[in-house]
């Protein structure tokens, strides 16, 4: 027990490790902030390209969606982290994780809007359009707003499963809460740090957990 | 520029040469995504029917089990499998570290994804089953579970998919599948081909499993 | 090809076929202004068809249809603008659900009409008075009852102020106790003058209201006539059937 404690929850090695972990959490937060908005972006892009009516950018939405979703996120993140330099294209790890993160989150992000899409119903299409309102007009108004709203709970889920993406930046070497807490192990040879990290995320990301499994709950009950 | 793009990315010389590895990689990487499969789904419909005796403190325990296995990032929880556990005393290898991890985090998406289908069966159906004497494990096997099941199908296959496409981490810890083999080959060889043959290896396992969903998603459409 | 000057809708020799169905094989329709004409017909005769080609909902395969003589299936008219003189009211309602009572009447108001938010704002409150409903107006949707929500549709439509209104079986999907809150919003707009296209079986209403009933059979007008005539000594037996079987 008192090694469990000493290994696992040193205080003296969490002070020491606080402003290292603290630093990663920000990185953590910052990256969210930029790879959730840009993916949901991108997937509604995707999710809008798919419903034109011109066959080729239909069929190219899809090869789109099928190949990054694919493809395991770390893969594509190495690829274009490893890769790009070697074309002299260098985004630096910050970017070639939101270029990796943006390509995949954005084909699960469409699969879902387009999902919510489909849900409406065709008369408000049709309402809309009698109305005078033009085909994009409809799509802004009428049907998106009533889309997001049918699968807000698979936003959240893809959402959360986004954060969570953000640790495998660590992989690249971007300094953000995982990464930091291997640093501070090594620095430190104590595993409080690793501990410390889980805990971090854990208090984040339990609220959305709680919100989604009443949602999933309600859904299915509905069913 | 085409050429050089093909030398830097379809380095022919190259892939024949770490081919094999590349080869001996997408076994491994199948080996553990079955034993990660079997083993969560298992445990996860497992924990659901636990969780249909209702039990508080058990439910409790379940509950909080799974809570913290959906918030928690899959490679902090390889990673402290195989870096943190081992301080205490507890050691295993990378791939055990790495399958355990990922089988843990199936189950508990599977157990919430089952238990949420068993709530969808109607009360209705219990009462009709239990007033013909059957008893509650004989209701929940033979009235309960099939009905809950098929609606969970569609949910699974697509979670399993994702959770599946986890053991690239095992790279992060050294398990040899195909991405650490594609790694360890393109710091050697300092040329992104076996990344490139990586990725198509990637794309060859999992483009029919992407299929495999789609399809499993219109067979069995359960949303509204 | 002439045309009739003074008519609001004209639809001369329309075509209609989804893959090798072909659901209308000519219709003409004449409808002049202040004019309620009824469509009555069997289920899979056309009439849905009917209307939405005139407001091109439906793309027809042939044929022309001019609204106040200008040609709407000419290649660069701008249907959009086309559709705000052209109401159209649906059976199953489909109130935009995301929006209250107001916002429904409103957004087309702004976003086709261009109006400012405070005038879209009164001439939608002017039109859901109309209906009878000012004081619906924050209500949404699924806080109204059938009824409410049709006439909140009719407004919706009104409040372009349109040439022509069509109505898609507008009561069909109301429960019986509420239909009579519909019709008399629409009495009180044929009194006041708009131009009517109704698809209905309400026969009551179409005796008491409609100038001119049309009878559609398999994607033909087959006779047409004043109410009295169509439904007391029709030419046709199989009309005489159509109505036996629908009036109790
Ligand atoms: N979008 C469509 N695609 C294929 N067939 C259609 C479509 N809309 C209507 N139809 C067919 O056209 C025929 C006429 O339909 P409709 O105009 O709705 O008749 P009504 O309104 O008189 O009942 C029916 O046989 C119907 O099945
Ligand atoms: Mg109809």
């Amino acid at each position: 027990m008192e090694r469990l404690v000493a290994s696992f929850f040193n205080l003296d090695i969490l002070q020491q490790a606080w402003p290292i972990l603290l630093e990663g959490f920000w990185m953590t937060v910052k990256l969210t902030l930029v790879v959730v908005p840009l993916g949901v972006a991108g997937g509604l892009a995707v999710a809008l390209a798919s419903t034109v009516r011109s066959r080729l950018v239909r069929w190219t939405v899809v090869v789109y969606v099928d190949f990054f979703r694919a493809f395991p996120p770390l893969v594509l993140l190495m690829f274009i982290a490893f890769g790009l330099p070697f074309l002299k294209i260098d985004l630096g790890a910050f970017g070639a994780v939101a270029l990796a993160f943006l390509l995949n989150t954005s084909s699960y992000y469409g699969e879902i809007f387009r999902a919510g899409i489909e849900s409406v119903p065709r008369g408000q299409y049709e309402a809309a359009r009698s109305t005078g309102l033009s085909a994009l007009q409809t799509m802004g108004w009428v049907v998106v707003p009533q889309a997001t709203r049918n699968v807000i709970p698979d936003l959240i889920s893809n959402t959360l499963e986004v954060v969570k993406l953000t640790s495998l930046a660590s992989v690249v070497a971007l300094p953000e809460l995982l990464f930091a807490a291997r640093q501070a192990q090594s620095l430190t040879y104590n595993a409080t740090p690793i501990i410390a990290a889980g805990i971090i995320y854990l208090v984040c990301l339990w609220p959305l957990v709680r919100l989604l499994s009443r949602f999933e709950h309600r859904q299915i009950a509905l069913h | 520029m085409f050429e050089r793009l093909a030398d830097t990315f379809f380095n022919w010389q190259i892939m024949g040469q770490y081919f094999p590895k590349i080869v001996e990689g997408f076994f491994l990487t199948i080996e553990l995504a079955l034993a990660v499969v079997v083993a969560g789904i298992a445990t996860g419909l497992l924990l659901a029917i636990v969780r249909a005796f209702r039990i508080g403190v058990v439910n409790f325990l379940i509950v909080a089990a799974v809570d913290v296995l959906r918030a928690l990032p899959p490679l902090v929880i390889i990673i402290m499998f195989y870096f943190a556990l081992p301080t205490v005393g507890v050691r295993m290898s990378a791939f055990v570290a790495t399958w355990l991890a990922l089988a843990l985090v199936l189950a508990a998406f599977a157990e919430e994804i089952f238990w949420a289908g068993i709530l969808a069966v109607p009360r209705g159906q219990w009462e009709a089953a239990r007033s013909t004497g059957l008893s509650f494990l004989q209701t929940l096997r033979f009235v309960v579970l099939p009905q809950a099941v098929r609606i969970t199908i569609p949910p699974l296959t697509n979670r399993t998919i994702a959770i599946t496409k986890g053991t690239a981490l095992g790279a992060v810890v050294a398990v040899g599948e195909i991405l650490y083999q594609a790694q360890s080959a393109y710091s050697f060889s300092y040329n992104p081909s076996p990344l490139t043959l990586g990725a198509i290896a990637y794309l060859v396992l999992f483009l029919p499993v992407v299929y495999l969903g789609r399809w499993v998603e219109t067979r069995f459409a359960w949303k509204r | 090809m002439s045309h009739d000057q003074a008519a609001i809708l004209e639809v001369r020799g329309l075509h209609k076929s989804f893959g090798s169905l072909e659901v209308l094989k000519g219709v003409d329709l004449v409808v002049r202004p202040r004019e309620l004409v009824f469509v009555i017909g069997p289920s899979g005769s056309g009439k849905s068809t009917l209307l939405r080609c005139c407001n091109r909902l439906e793309e027809p395969n042939a044929g022309s249809i001019r609204i106040e003589g200008v040609d709407i299936l000419a290649p660069r008219v701008d249907i959009n603008a086309v559709r705000q003189r052209i109401g159209m009211v649906f059976q199953s309602f489909n109130l935009y659900p995301h929006l209250n009572a107001l916002g429904n009447v409103t957004l087309a108001l702004r976003k086709v009409a261009g109006k400012p938010r405070e005038q879209a704002e009164a001439a939608a409150m002017q039109a859901l008075a109309r209906v009878g409903l000012a004081e619906k107006a924050k209500s949404y949707p699924n806080e109204l009852s059938g009824g409410q929500q049709q006439r909140v549709a009719i407004a919706r439509a009104i409040a372009l102020e349109p040439v022509v209104m069509l109505f898609d079986e507008p009561t069909s999907a109301l429960d019986p106790e509420l239909v009579g809150s519909v019709l008399a919003v629409m009495r009180e707009l044929r009194e006041s003058g708009m131009t009517m296209v109704v698809v209905s079986h309400e026969m009551r209403f179409a005796r008491s209201a409609a100038d001119r009933v049309i009878f559609m059979d398999h994607g033909r007008i087959l006779e047409e006539g004043p109410p009295a005539q169509l439904f007391n000594a029709p030419d046709h037996p199989r009309i005489r059937e159509f109505i036996a079987s629908i009036e109790h």
